[in-house]
């Protein structure tokens, strides 16, 4: 039977969706099981794999350089990308130095230069194509999976 | 066997954040092992700075997803102390509430889905065979629960709204406390086969280690006197002074050692310092586990977090089955200029917030140590001893060694900053 290969990726955040993904399971987990083949998802999974994704789902906001590039990898190798959760939404709160003072900037550029920050922190349709969003913080889990279960009939797993 | 080799772990699997690791063997001695947390700042500490008060606990909440609750619930602390607030002994019991299910959660998240997999020697939860779905539906169900629990008081188990300053926005709902007790019996029979699991468990990894922990008188984990097996105690708003920040130039988060020497915390510590406190249904039926303690074994971390489960189902129960809550009078806030320090038990062991605000009440700086930054250097040094002690091994089961160590440890580096990548040079 076909099914629907997922991955799961965490970029600068908490990781409070990654969390929500896994309170989901709590619910879902047996019915995904048929459904989905987690091919990406570090979380639970050592021998995870980035190729061939239908759909990749992606938290945080993008704050370094190796981020950036891991970022367009994952679009380069997914045919959908959806953003979860406010950090890959619009880049809030993870992207708070952005916002900071001169002074406070300056406090913090060791940091950054050492550990190949970028400039600013961005959401990730600053940086590629986002097909879907799922907002909140963390992620609304109702809209997550509507997203989902459109995905699932669109792809014809179900 | 080999005399140079290098191991290098990219990104460890089955932990909370992003970290990698380096080793380096040369003439068959470990010359060089880096852990380097590799979770990007996000400047917390920074951007708190010239908040007013009343956002900023909700605001560090997001410092991590798993255990926001409990940042939320240490820096209310703190702020409550810098500013002279005495909660009323409701909202503690309802702080209690919420942290177990948090605790129930978190533990369930980690021994369930990241270490079982090592103990069944499977590479994820997901490849579990029919055999061992019993205790996949018993993970969900026990996370579940937790879940429901800190629902039920915070009104989210993740970034909870209701828990505010100084009070509870909302009381429980009287049939949902129903549902919940009886969720919190169910998974309590679960949970006698998962302490079996790790009672059985023979991975062992034996060290002097000095144990570091909030000693609290009804394991409770909010309130109480920071006691170390080498035998301080000490007040939480004195921590810090017994601290010694240590810069780790490869990894984005700083290290801490204890009275100059490394140390552990989490629920080993805990479990070590404070088992007598259990809830009396936990003692009365976990005997032959709890002797296990006092323990140098690391891997008892997991055993004394399933415990730890136990405790947490039995003492929500009894504050759940025997507590009217009741509408309380809002709490009055003087503003005015102050240094609390917040100290709770976070899942993973001792979390301290110092808040200091001006006369406007705007935060004029706030530091945190978190319960992986505590562990960091031990864990490093454990690597080390690992590494040497299995030289004669061949180097695919040192690296696995290393990452089952690691997530004993139940490391948080979303918390530390954020997990590991093992790089062998």
């Amino acid at each position: 039977m076909k099914k629907l290969k997922v991955g799961l990726f965490s970029f600068t955040s908490d990781e409070g969706c990654s969390m929500i993904f896994l309170e989901l399971m709590n619910d879902h987990f047996f019915e995904w099981e048929k459904l989905i083949d987690f091919k990406y998802f570090k979380l639970l999974k050592s021998k995870s794999e980035l190729k061939d994704l239908d759909i990749a789902f992606v938290e945080g906001a993008i704050s370094t350089f190796k981020e950036e590039k891991k970022l367009k990898e994952i679009r380069k190798k997914s045919k959908k990308l959806v953003a979860i959760g406010s950090c890959a939404v619009n880049g809030s709160p993870s992207n708070q130095r952005n916002f900071f003072s001169e002074d406070t900037r300056n406090e913090i550029k060791i940091i950054l230069d050492k550990f190949g920050h970028r400039d600013k922190v961005s959401a990730l349709n600053e940086i590629v194509k986002v097909d879907g969003y799922v907002p909140g913080c963390p992620m609304n889990e109702n809209k997550f999976l509507e997203v989902l279960n459109k995905y699932l009939k669109e792809f014809r797993v179900v | 066997m080999h005399k140079d080799f290098e191991i290098s772990i990219d990104t460890l699997s089955k932990i909370e954040g992003h970290a990698s690791l380096d080793v380096k063997v040369r003439k068959g001695k470990v010359e060089d092992v880096k852990l380097k947390i590799s979770e990007n700042k996000r400047f917390y500490t920074q951007a708190i700075r010239g908040k007013q008060f009343t956002t900023v606990p909700q605001l560090v909440s997001r410092i991590c997803g798993t255990c926001s609750i409990a940042h939320l619930t240490c820096c209310t602390e703190a702020v409550e102390k810098a500013l002279g607030i005495e909660p009323s002994k409701q909202t503690i019991l309802l702080r209690k509430l919420m942290m177990y299910g948090m605790m129930i959660r978190d533990h369930a998240m980690h021994l369930y889905l990241f270490c079982l997999p090592d103990v069944f020697g499977k590479d994820s939860v997901l490849d579990f065979d029919e055999r061992q779905h019993e205790l996949v539906h018993h993970a969900f169900e026990v996370k579940k629960a937790g879940n429901d629990l800190s629902k039920l008081i915070g009104g989210r188990a993740i970034h909870p709204p209701y828990a505010q300053i100084g009070q509870f926005l909302h009381l429980p709902d009287k049939n949902e406390t129903k549902k919940v007790i009886d969720e919190l019996k169910k998974v309590r029979s679960y949970i006698f086969e998962l302490v079996k699991i790790f009672y059985d468990c023979q991975f062992s990894f034996r060290k002097r280690t000095r144990f570091v922990a909030l000693t609290t008188p009804d394991f409770s984990f909010l309130e109480g006197r920071i006691k170390s097996s080498q035998g301080f105690t000490i007040l939480e708003k004195y921590y810090w002074e017994h601290l010694h920040r240590v810069i780790v130039p490869y990894s984005q988060a700083a290290g801490y050692e204890f009275e100059g020497k490394d140390f552990m915390v989490g629920a080993l510590a805990r479990m070590n310092l404070n088992r007598e406190k259990l809830h009396k249904e936990t003692k009365k039926d976990l005997p032959k586990y709890l002797r296990m303690f006092p323990s140098e074994n690391i891997y008892h971390n997991n055993l004394a977090q399933a415990i730890e489960i136990m405790h947490c189902i039995d003492h929500s129960i009894e504050i759940l089955e025997n507590t009217d809550f009741k509408k309380e009078p809002k709490i009055e806030v003087k503003i005015k200029e102050g240094r609390g320090v917040g100290v709770i038990e976070a899942p993973r062991g001792t979390l301290y917030y110092a808040i200091s605000l001006d006369k406007d009440g705007k935060i004029l700086y706030g530091n945190l140590v978190i319960p992986t930054a505590q562990n960091q250097i031990k864990m490093e040094n454990d690597i080390r001893t690992l590494v040497s002690r299995n030289l004669d091994k061949d180097k695919q089961f040192i690296q696995y060694e290393i990452e089952k160590l690691i997530r004993a440890y139940d490391p948080c580096m979303t918390c530390a900053t954020h997990f590991l990548k093992v790089n062998w040079i």
